[in-house]
């Protein structure tokens, strides 16, 4: 149990020194680099509670994709040159910091006034449960595809109309005359490339659209 | 119960790992380089020991002695840790890799650190966590060309990634184990390379590419930007990038062993089985590092957005009805 207690309380001050510094570093990418760091140490907590599959799909999804998606677009903007001013978003922090400071409370209250919530918390997978089935991603499969097969399947398929959404509405028009390069002559000789452009509103900046 | 013999056991075997990491690419380096001597009708390196086998000890040595040069423009710390991200994933997946079975001496030790129930998803999150070697490197040089590189890797790593994933699903549906172990056992009587033969193929494609290799290295195309996102690395630190790369080729070989050949299964000499298996493991990987070095010998590499359109045009609906009939064929099997 000690050893439990001791992983615990270097993950938890690591993770929330981390924490910390995601949100006052000044460079974005050393921001980044922070919340890393936080995924990792919240992933070895979900090891530490014996649920291995969660922390390998945390850090695969958080460390291995978001935030690396992040820095990619840091990296494409160049936000360096903005490290030396600092953003203060002096509306937000007034209502930001109360509901931290209540949330904590929130949580801090709940904790040491009803431990018997806690205890009640266990829900149909205790342990043993889990430990019978074969393990945590076992534990995980049987709910997912039994009881909750409708919402996964539902939600599963709202991610991909995402995706879809973003890859046909990040589309560049023009991306398809480049592609096939006699129209592309065509055009550009016969119409001067205004065809393409949609009426309206966008005519007025024709230098924007070539 | 845990007791002395174990804990040191456990010692013992990380510390093989410890070695085996760092000393293994040595080895490599030279065998690449007298190889493609070989495929260019070349002799190799030869006048560093006999038959060049220092070669690669007098490069180390001479990386070592050579100025390590920071970027004044560049951010110190990052820089400092990106060759860290490269290599300790490449260290740290070896935990899961079984490279023989059970075998008794005075005791029952399997052959592996540790059989984690989730050990293909610890690999693959290693694998994406090493991206931030690649990205760190390319942002804290302060350098176009390091850029250029970092992005092209990440862009291409996470892409591969996805591939790789979708082709390790097939032999998962096969097994319904996520432990090395259990799907070595699974493959006692056929290697999963016959019924996988899709998944196969899309797993070493993905591989290549997510270690950067020929013909998919255009984060290091020197053709195109010098050196890719190690350009303004020097010295020890420039070997460390170096030593990752030929980790991370052993480590999806032997990967590519276990999930796809077999793992250490062969044809077995009585009273030796262990030392035999563990040979069969290092002879299908050394086979799988032989490709590796051959492909670099024989394939040009490709443009950029070929290697795109490639992955998400062809190898991973490739791999989805790979995985498709996978999961038709076991509804059938059972």
């Amino acid at each position: 149990m000690t050893d439990q207690i001791v992983a615990f309380t270097y993950l938890s001050i690591v993770a929330s020194v981390a924490g910390l510094a995601t949100i006052l570093v000044r460079s974005p990418v050393h921001s980044a680099l922070s919340l890393v760091v936080v995924v990792f140490h919240v992933a070895g907590m979900f090891v530490l509670l014996g649920n291995g599959f969660l922390a390998a799909v945390q850090v695969i999804v958080y460390a291995g994709a978001i935030v690396v998606l992040f820095l990619f677009t840091m990296m494409l903007l160049d936000l360096r040159r903005h490290e030396t001013e600092r953003t203060v978003h002096r509306r937000q922090i007034w209502l930001a910091i109360p509901i931290a400071v209540l949330l904590f409370a929130e949580v801090a209250w709940i904790a040491i006034s009803k431990p018997e919530i806690s205890e009640n918390l266990k829900g149909a997978f205790p342990p043993q449960t889990i430990d019978e089935l074969g393990g945590s991603a076992q534990a995980l499969a049987t709910v997912m595809f039994t009881d909750y097969l409708l919402p996964f399947e539902v939600a599963s398929v709202l991610l991909l109309a995402a995706a879809i959404g973003a890859m046909v509405l990040a589309r560049n028009p023009d991306e398809e005359s480049l592609a096939s390069p006699p129209d592309m002559i065509e055009d550009a000789a016969g119409t001067d490339g205004s065809s393409d452009q949609p009426e309206g509103e966008l005519s007025e900046t024709p230098a924007t659209h070539g | 119960m845990v007791d002395g013999w174990d804990v040191l056991i456990l010692v013992i075997k990380a510390l093989a790992i410890f070695i085996i990491v760092p000393v293994a690419p040595l080895v490599f380096v030279l065998a690449e380089r007298k190889i493609l001597g070989r495929i260019q009708s070349r002799i190799g390196p030869n006048r560093v020991g006999p038959w060049g086998l220092l070669q690669t000890l007098a490069d180390g040595i001479k990386l070592g002695a050579k100025e390590d040069f920071i970027p004044p423009a560049g951010d110190r710390v990052v820089f400092w840790l990106a060759p860290l991200f490269m290599v300790v994933p490449a260290a740290m997946a070896w935990a899961v890799i079984p490279i023989g079975p059970e075998v008794e001496i005075g005791r029952k030790i399997g052959l592996w650190v540790t059989d984690l129930n989730v050990a293909i998803l610890y690999i693959l999150a290693l694998g994406s966590v090493a991206v931030y070697g690649p990205v760190m490197a390319g942002w804290s040089s302060n350098s176009k060309y390091a850029l250029f590189g970092s992005l092209r890797s990440t862009a291409q790593v996470i892409s591969y990634e996805i591939t790789m994933g979708v082709a390790v699903l097939g032999v998962l549906v096969y097994t319904g184990s996520f432990s090395l172990v259990d799907i070595v056992e699974k493959q006692k009587d056929m290697w999963f390379a016959i019924p996988q033969v899709i998944g196969l193929f899309v797993f070493l494609v993905s591989g290549i590419a997510e270690t950067n290799r020929a013909p998919f290295d255009l984060p290091e195309a020197e053709t195109e930007i010098v050196a890719g996102y190690h350009v303004e690395y020097s010295g020890m630190r420039f070997a460390m990038f170096f030593l990752a790369e030929y980790a991370n080729m052993f480590l999806v070989s032997a990967l590519a062993v276990i999930l796809f050949f077999g793992g250490w299964h062969g044809w077995t000499i009585p009273g030796i089985e262990g030392l035999t298996s563990v040979l069969w493991f290092m002879l299908k990987t050394l086979a799988l590092m032989f490709v590796y070095f051959w492909l670099r010998a024989t394939l040009p590499r490709l443009r950029y957005d070929q290697l795109m359109a490639f992955c998400w045009k062809f190898l991973l609906p490739l791999g989805i009805v790979n995985l498709l009939i996978t999961a038709v064929l076991r509804l059938g099997w059972s």
